[in-house]
């Protein structure tokens, strides 16, 4: 005969196994959550060792049972139920019997927790490709709608929300405009720089405000403008729709007849449209006012600075900034509209929209704009 | 109820206030072990201020919460700990995790409080799910349940530790009637079996007859109690005229006549 003895704070369990190997468990005390583990691990490991033909619980000294109490006891009731084994309580308090009896073994038996499969390369890739296809499909789709709904708003202004587009103008626009400002002056003043200590080589070092026209026009105004307005307003789209879309919002639109693209996303898109392509006007006028800095710190005149900027910009040379910053406005708002109306449930799902929104905008801006460089490669720009 | 036992709760001189706006002023009232005990009044009376500083969320304009001997108010750290490990909450939107599954939801406090091992903790949560009749459901997402269901998922999840209270903010708000009744049913075998202290914020008066062993009665005209006490006994038996006009369900033209 085997005997063994365990205190554990307020609960302790005694146990003998007799010859016809019968386990008489002897609890006494308080079960509950804090005290239940340390003999719950006990007996696991008595029963995993020799499983007994039978098992006895003697819990007449049990003073207080809780689910944690319960529990242990449904448990060892389960592991002998499944072997086809006897188990047996004697004693247990009237109370803690009722709660007990609330659970089947049956019940049980068939719950079975999911594991999470096991990852496998080949699994992963094609469902990888699979979500890649349709959600470029979706993409190509809702673009196609929010272009036919600003085709629509320019042929019918009076479907537009007039105040909600000059509320969204201001937000994109008149509020981005230090940081845009911030941004491209020092890129002007920091590409002037850099470009004026190997053209000092050549003598050429009145040419850097050529190169600051050209490069500010044509790509840099654009490009950081862009990506500016992305990080600020792309990702405010994005999170605004997805809180709504939680919140039902969308729904509640939906259902009173107001189709959400026309009502929400046309304002944000038409005001990122006329926005944009100003800011990155002033976007170009302070690369110039950076590059026109360190112009002067290298002892040439703001006049000769200015006759050398007007004779290396041109029309053609703007426009095709401005052409170019229109088309990356188009991709700023309607891809943060886009994944915000796409949130799903949850509370990560705004964080996840508002973090797609932004990095989709940036790749599409980055794409589109060497597709430009080629184009206007080709057509002489 | 109560009579010589001490209070497991004591809510003493109680003043709430958001900003300068006093929302509950001056109130006082024990609740005591093993009672299921109803915050109730009309809409915008303050019944969930009152709960959400009676756990501890916010701090109060003046007074004490004391929960099983110590105030929830002052206590910090260890202490605070301790005292939030007695209790559990059923918040009225389920508030589980979007990110877990219902097990897991179920199973956090155990993996955070307990030593238990990862089968026991698994077998106690599917215990707790059981009992609110969410067996079979443990691997699912919260956003794959219904509002419900996601109510008695939260109230599996703040039984998980067996704590001594439970705080139910509106519980039946949303369910069936049958759902209603069977969860009114659960909360008074858990009391009565497990002396579980239950304190529930509801307007709903079936729920309200079929488990409250005592109610106070908050309204917003006078920031505080109108009554207290068997809410049968008030129904029929009170000297204030909107107390009786709440639980007869009557509006006030009715009260008039």
């Amino acid at each position: 005969m085997e005997k063994t003895f365990k205190e554990i704070r307020y609960a302790t369990l005694s146990s003998e196994i007799n010859k016809d190997g019968v386990l008489n468990l002897i609890i006494e005390g308080r079960l509950d959550s804090t005290t239940t583990g340390k003999i719950w691990s006990d007996v696991m490991l008595a029963i995993k060792n020799t499983p007994p033909e039978s098992i006895i619980v003697d819990a007449r000294g049990v003073n207080y049972c809780d689910g944690t109490g319960i529990a242990l006891l449904f448990d060892l009731q389960l592991k002998q139920f499944q072997r086809g084994a006897a188990f047996e309580i004697r004693g247990l308090p009237e109370e803690f019997q009722q709660l007990f009896e609330q659970f089947k073994t049956g019940d049980f038996i068939e719950a079975e927790i999911e594991e999470p499969e096991p990852s496998n390369i080949f699994v992963k890739v094609g469902s990888k490709t699979i979500d890649m296809f349709s959600a470029m499909t979706a993409n190509i789709s809702f673009l196609g709608q929010i272009t036919v709904a600003v085709f629509y708003a320019v042929l019918n202004p009076k479907s537009v929300r007039w105040k909600d587009f000059f509320v969204t103008s201001e937000l994109i626009g008149v509020n981005a405009f230090s940081i845009v400002a911030l941004v491209c002056f020092l890129i002007g003043l920091v590409m002037a720089f850099q470009s004026a200590i190997p053209m000092e080589q050549y003598g050429a070092q009145l040419f850097v405000a050529n190169l600051i026209v050209i490069a500010m026009f044509k790509e840099l105004g654009p490009l950081m403008t862009a990506w500016v307005v992305n990080g600020r307003s792309g990702s405010a789209f994005a999170a605004e729709l997805g809180t709504m879309k939680v919140n039902e919002e969308i729904d509640a639109l939906t259902t009173m007849g107001l189709e959400p693209v026309r009502f929400l996303v046309v304002p944000r898109v038409l005001a990122s449209l006329v926005m944009v392509p100003v800011l990155t006007v002033f976007g170009n006028l302070f690369g110039l006012i950076g590059g026109l800095v360190v112009m002067l710190s290298l002892g040439f005149t703001v006049v000769t600075y200015i006759d050398q900027v007007i004779s290396a910009a041109t029309y053609v040379m703007l426009l095709a900034g401005l052409v170019k910053s229109v088309v990356f406005a188009f991709i700023i708002a309607g891809v943060g509209c886009m994944e915000g109306l796409r949130t799903k449930t949850g509370a990560s799902a705004v964080g996840d929209s508002t973090t797609s929104a932004v990095v989709v905008g940036l790749v599409l801006i980055i794409f589109v704009d060497g597709l430009f460089g080629v184009i206007y490669y080709f057509i002489g720009i | 109820m109560g009579g010589d036992k001490d209070p497991i709760i004591r809510v003493e001189n109680f003043t709430a206030a958001y900003g300068g706006n006093v929302i509950i002023d001056n109130i006082s009232f024990d609740i005591y072990p093993g009672e299921v005990f109803v915050i109730l009044g009309g809409s915008g009376c303050g019944k969930s201020t009152v709960l959400k500083h009676m756990i501890g969320l916010y701090p109060p304009a003046a007074g004490k919460v004391i929960i099983d001997g110590e105030d929830i108010v002052t206590a910090e750290g260890e202490d605070r700990i301790r005292i939030l490990k007695k209790i559990g909450v059923a918040y009225q939107s389920g508030a589980l995790f979007g990110s877990m599954t219902i097990l897991e939801n179920v199973r956090l406090p155990l993996e955070e409080y307990t030593d238990l091992s990862p089968e026991p903790m698994d077998l106690i949560s599917l215990m707790k799910l059981k009992l609110v009749g969410l067996l079979g459901s443990e691997n699912k997402m919260p956003s794959e349940l219904s509002g419900g269901m996601q109510k008695r998922a939260a109230l599996a999840r703040a039984m998980a530790l067996d704590p001594l209270i439970l705080f139910l903010d509106e519980p039946s708000a949303g369910l069936d009637p049958i759902t209603s009744a069977e969860l009114d049913q659960l909360i008074l075998r858990l009391a009565r079996s497990l002396k579980i202290t239950f304190v529930v914020v509801t307007h709903e008066l079936p729920s309200i007859y079929t488990i409250a062993d005592r109610v106070i009665m908050l309204d917003k005209r006078v920031k505080g109690i109108v009554a207290t006490g068997n809410p049968q006994d008030l129904r029929d038996q009170s000297d204030n005229a909107w107390v009786r006009q709440f639980f007869n369900r009557q509006v006030e033209s009715e009260v008039a006549a």
